[in-house]
């Protein structure tokens, strides 16, 4: 059992790095600094706890760094931190996010607030992964709202005003069912223990409840998680928001933001109530199979490539949700995973999209063309990147599909059937985006076009990096995020899942 | 003839006196001196007595912690952990909003110091309120806080919608009172009694076979009450009072107002009218979902700051009854919390709409706010979080006011009713939200800057503070507001 100190400093170094940014605001530059020498400390930290993590802690469930203290005892209130298999690489992935985010897509326009509120939105999020408390985890749910609505409203495009309040409204109702749901949970568990209100994850996942109740609790759980990941039909905010936050928010939502929601539908809808995943299973795999096709069909005809990258998520958010409900172990896994690679790719394809907007000032394809003449690095870059996308082998996109579709066709293999059908589709999209962007004959400003600066290049390395050696040598990974993923199963077994 | 005089705990009734004797104080001394008293001098009697009165109440605290809770002046005024907490944010309030009065004052060369005597008796009249244990006492109170607020609403004699909203809460008031005072004896006529642990008693031991005569006179009181801190249907006079009073003495009526009428009410339904639980519930759920959710609403089209925090006080006002509604110590425990934390963020609100209404008590539109926060990072940033509070964002106190009240109500089995205030929640979340965007907007002109006096400064930020780091812990005040309402005597 390792010490939680780790877990506290991954939640408070960035807010005292955005306090640090806040201080050094007057002198030119001294704020971007101070936020990628913090988010460069928060990525050394989470690779400690990645290296460290040790899932045989005994009597703990795979769940290592816990430790817990109550802060209001009326309320229930604890802090509460763990890290298990599950959670481990979306800790990593919150840290690589803000760095590459803050390397990459650099925002000159009032930088101190610019990369503090960035550097909030992280420990938010850390919270929310590392968090072992459900009503822990709902607050730093809950508070990423706060930066992401300033970034959006700040730094976004030309509606970026709609689209913040359209962004936090949405969350905020979504999760208000959660908040519900979540202090009905909390009094169900202290009417049959006794004791003191307490939401500590260990505790409700014990909680025994009706069939009924656990459908009711199910549904408010996987409205707000829904909302957030995003998934069919209630992504309706995504395209807006992902289209006019500025690249770093894009990148933040897209890449991490939206795992919080398939992470919370794994970890809190699944875990607590598999009473009542039967019954929902089938109407959450038709929704994700709706949002595959339907997320990839869109992304087909969207004239913006931020666009498309957002309809593609919502197919991936749809692969990832289909994994982590079948209920198959080698699916959820593979879910896992994706959200992990999901991650990378979705920070390559953002970086590449905020460096051709730099230049070209547009993101629209139409107005783009034979950029891989002017630029050919960019292009092998965006080729790679788009090839883990679609899921070629020896790609770290390819594993995780892999995963997820073996684990479906063997549980539930007609909704696996109409999921492949996303794999082909995100071929067709990327691919024929690729051939109206990089490819036929370059006129007009896109001859003046640069290849990819020696800058730009070294902050696209990690992802490429990653992207092979996750294709070729997954096992590290997959070795600690199995166990765990066995250990939720064995708690959901019950409920008729299968190994 | 002999008259027995009841005996009097005057550690009990200290704060009142105090905060009443000041102003009796300042009153004679108005009339005695040539001219007009200083300023300062006026401001600072009333601080020492806010702050008398707030230490006062670690001497009852300890007091009741030895003896339990006490009644006393032949049980009319209770002296128990609850009392003791609501009168204490009472005198915070008090506190706060002199502050930012005086300078107002300076600001608007008011110079008499009637401001100071009647916010003094107002916030008696309050704290007598808390501690009311006889409905005629209740009544007391009650008429005490409002009449010394009908004037101060009317203090800008210069802008004629001041009078005009006096007069509408004046008539609206003394309507409302005379309902109440109805209601009290119809009571009265029902129970024969009308002090609040006798009524309990009474209701407790027997069973009205025709309680036609109860309800009518319990409907009455809770129509009272309902209008004292603006439910709906009854909350049509709280948008033109906020916006027609001048702004410090709109701050200072929404903090001690709640207050005060809320520890009453939560008084006459939980300790006289606990049996009865099964009667007023229902009626309280419509009040609660009525009232979240049209305050909400309707402050989604308003342009004018004061007429929004109107309904938005009307909208915190529905969660405060939620509190009520569960009828548990959890909700009550959970009322007093919300009062606790809501009465410094709304001063403190209200400082920052004082200070950017600039002279005459003009400039309330949301328009008025654009680029803030731009111009002067840390006055617009302060009113973001104080509005982010106001909404119930995590890490500020706005978001345990809120999670109590509805654990509260899931607690009795009231999801429905949570969800409905959870929906109002995130429609009044729209609006602070939108006020938010303005303060961090690009404004094309460059007005002038918002001059920040120091003492409205300061309470700001206090109000910041307070709710940041209650906000991060709130673990104290939670345990606080959970003491006192053990200390409850029904």
């Amino acid at each position: 059992m390792h010490s939680s100190i780790w877990l506290t400093l991954l939640i408070l170094v960035p807010i005292a790095g955005s306090l640090l940014a806040a201080l050094v605001r007057h002198r030119e530059g001294a704020s971007y600094l101070v936020a990628v020498a913090t988010a460069g400390l928060e990525t050394a930290l989470s690779l400690v706890v990645v290296v460290l993590y040790n899932g045989h802690v005994a009597g703990a469930q795979t769940f290592d760094f816990a430790s817990r203290t109550v802060l209001a005892a009326p309320f229930g209130l604890a802090y509460d931190v763990a890290v298990d298999g599950i959670s481990l690489f979306l800790v990593a992935l919150t840290a690589l996010v803000v760095l590459l985010a803050l390397l990459g897509a650099r925002d000159r326009r009032r930088e101190p607030a610019f990369v503090g509120w960035l550097l909030v939105l992280t420990s938010a999020t850390m919270g929310s992964f590392v968090a072992h408390d459900l009503l822990l985890f709902f607050i730093f749910f809950e508070l990423t709202l706060v930066p992401c609505y300033f970034i959006i409203s700040q730094w976004g495009g030309p509606e970026r005003s709609r689209a913040a309040l359209k962004f936090f409204i949405y969350t905020f109702a979504g999760s208000t069912f959660l908040f519900v749901g979540t202090l009905f949970l909390g009094f169900l568990h202290q009417h049959q223990a006794g004791g003191a209100l307490t939401f500590a994850y260990g505790a409700l996942s014990a909680t025994s409840m009706s069939h009924g109740t656990a459908l009711w609790l199910f549904a408010a759980f996987a409205v707000a998680f829904a909302v957030k990941s995003p998934i069919w039909p209630l992504h309706t905010w995504s395209p807006l928001v992902y289209a006019e936050a500025p690249t770093a928010g894009s990148i933040e939502m897209s890449a991490l933001l939206a795992k919080l929601g398939t992470y919370g539908l794994l970890r809190f809808a699944v875990g607590l109530m598999p009473l009542a995943l039967a019954t929902m299973r089938p109407i959450l795999l038709t929704l994700a199979v709706i949002g595959i096709v339907y997320g990839s069909a869109l992304a087909c005809v969207t004239p913006d490539l931020k666009r498309l990258v957002a309809y593609s998520s919502l197919a991936q958010m749809g692969f990832i949700t289909l994994g982590v409900v079948t209920g198959s172990k080698i699916a959820m896994v593979g879910a896992v995973l994706l959200m992990f690679n999901h991650g990378v790719i979705t920070i390559g394809f953002f970086l590449l999209i905020g460096f051709i907007e730099r230049r070209r000032g547009t993101a629209t394809i139409g107005d783009l063309a034979g950029l891989q003449g002017p630029a050919p690095v960019l292009a092998a870059i965006f080729t790679v990147v788009m090839m883990a996308s679609i899921g070629l082998p020896g790609l770290s996109g390819f594993i995780s599909e892999y995963l997820i579709l073996i684990g479906t066709f063997a549980t539930h293999a007609w909704w696996g059937v109409v999921g492949t059908l996303g794999v082909v589709l995100a071929a067709l999209y990327l691919l024929w985006a690729y051939q109206r962007v990089f490819q036929g004959r370059v006129e007009g400003p896109n001859v003046e076009v640069t290849d990819a600066t020696t800058h730009e290049r070294w902050v696209l390395a990690p992802v490429i990096l990653l992207i092979v050696v996750l294709g070729v040598f997954p096992k590290p990974v997959l070795d600690r995020i199995t166990p765990s993923v066995q250990q939720l199963i064995e708690h959901v077994a019950p409920a008729g899942v299968s190994k | 003839m002999s008259v027995n005089l009841p005996s009097v705990h005057y550690l009990a009734i200290l704060p009142v006196l105090i905060l009443f004797g000041a102003s009796l104080a300042l009153v004679l001394a108005t009339s005695l001196v040539r001219g007009h008293l200083s300023r300062r001098l006026t401001t600072s009697v009333t601080l020492a007595a806010a702050l008398a009165a707030f230490v006062t109440a670690f001497f009852q605290w300890s007091d009741v912690a030895r003896h339990g809770a006490t009644s006393t002046i032949a049980h009319a005024i209770v002296l128990d952990g609850f009392s003791v907490v609501a009168a204490a944010t009472v005198a915070t309030a008090l506190a706060l909003a002199t502050l930012v009065a005086h300078d107002w004052s300076v600001r608007e060369r008011v110079t008499t110091a009637e401001y100071q005597i009647l916010s003094l008796a107002s916030a008696a009249g309050a704290v007598l309120m808390t501690q009311a244990n006889d409905l005629i006492v209740v009544f007391l109170g009650l008429e005490i806080l409002s009449i010394g607020l009908y004037v101060l609403v009317a203090f800008d004699r210069h802008r004629a919608t001041s009078s005009e909203a006096a007069l509408k809460y004046f008539l609206l008031g003394s309507f409302a009172s005379a309902i109440f005072v109805y209601g009290a004896a119809l009571v009265y006529g029902a129970t024969g009694t009308t002090n609040l642990t006798s009524i309990s008693y009474f209701l407790g031991s027997n069973v009205l076979l025709r309680p036609g005569l109860l309800y009518a006179g319990g409907a009455l009181l809770l129509v009272g009450f309902a209008f004292k801190v603006a439910a709906v249907p009854f909350h049509l006079w709280s948008p033109d009072v906020y916006e027609g009073a001048p702004t410090p003495v709109t701050g200072f009526m929404a903090s001690i107002v709640k207050v005060g009428a809320f520890a009453a009410f939560v008084r006459v339904l939980i300790s006289a009218l606990g049996t009865q639980l099964a009667t007023w519930r229902p009626i309280l759920w419509v009040l609660v979902a009525a009232t979240t959710l049209v305050g909400a609403s309707l402050a989604l089209v308003q342009r004018n700051v004061k007429r929004m925090l109107a309904y938005s006080s009307i909208n915190h006002a529905g969660f405060m009854l939620l509190g009520l509604w569960a009828g548990t110590i959890r909700g009550t425990a959970a009322t007093l919390f919300y009062l606790m934390t809501y009465a410094p963020v709304v001063v403190a609100t209200f400082a920052v709409v004082t200070l950017v209404g600039g002279a005459g008590d003009e400039r309330h539109q949301v328009e008025n706010y654009r680029g803030l926060a731009r111009r002067q990072p840390w006055l617009g940033g302060a009113l973001a979080v104080l509005l982010l509070s106001q909404l119930g964002a995590p890490l500020t106190t706005g978001f345990y006011a809120k999670y109590a009240v509805l654990a509260a109500a899931v607690d009795t089995g009231a999801g429905v009713l949570a969800l409905v205030a959870l929906v109002a929640a995130t429609i009044a979340a729209f609006f602070y939200l939108r006020w938010t965007l303005a303060l961090f907007a690009d404004s094309n002109d460059e007005p002038a800057r918002v001059p920040v006096p120091a003492a409205t400064g300061f309470v700001i930020g206090l109000g910041v503070v307070a709710t940041i780091l209650f906000g991060l812990w709130p673990g104290p005040l939670a345990a606080l507001a959970q003491h006192a309402t053990v200390l409850f005597t029904p």
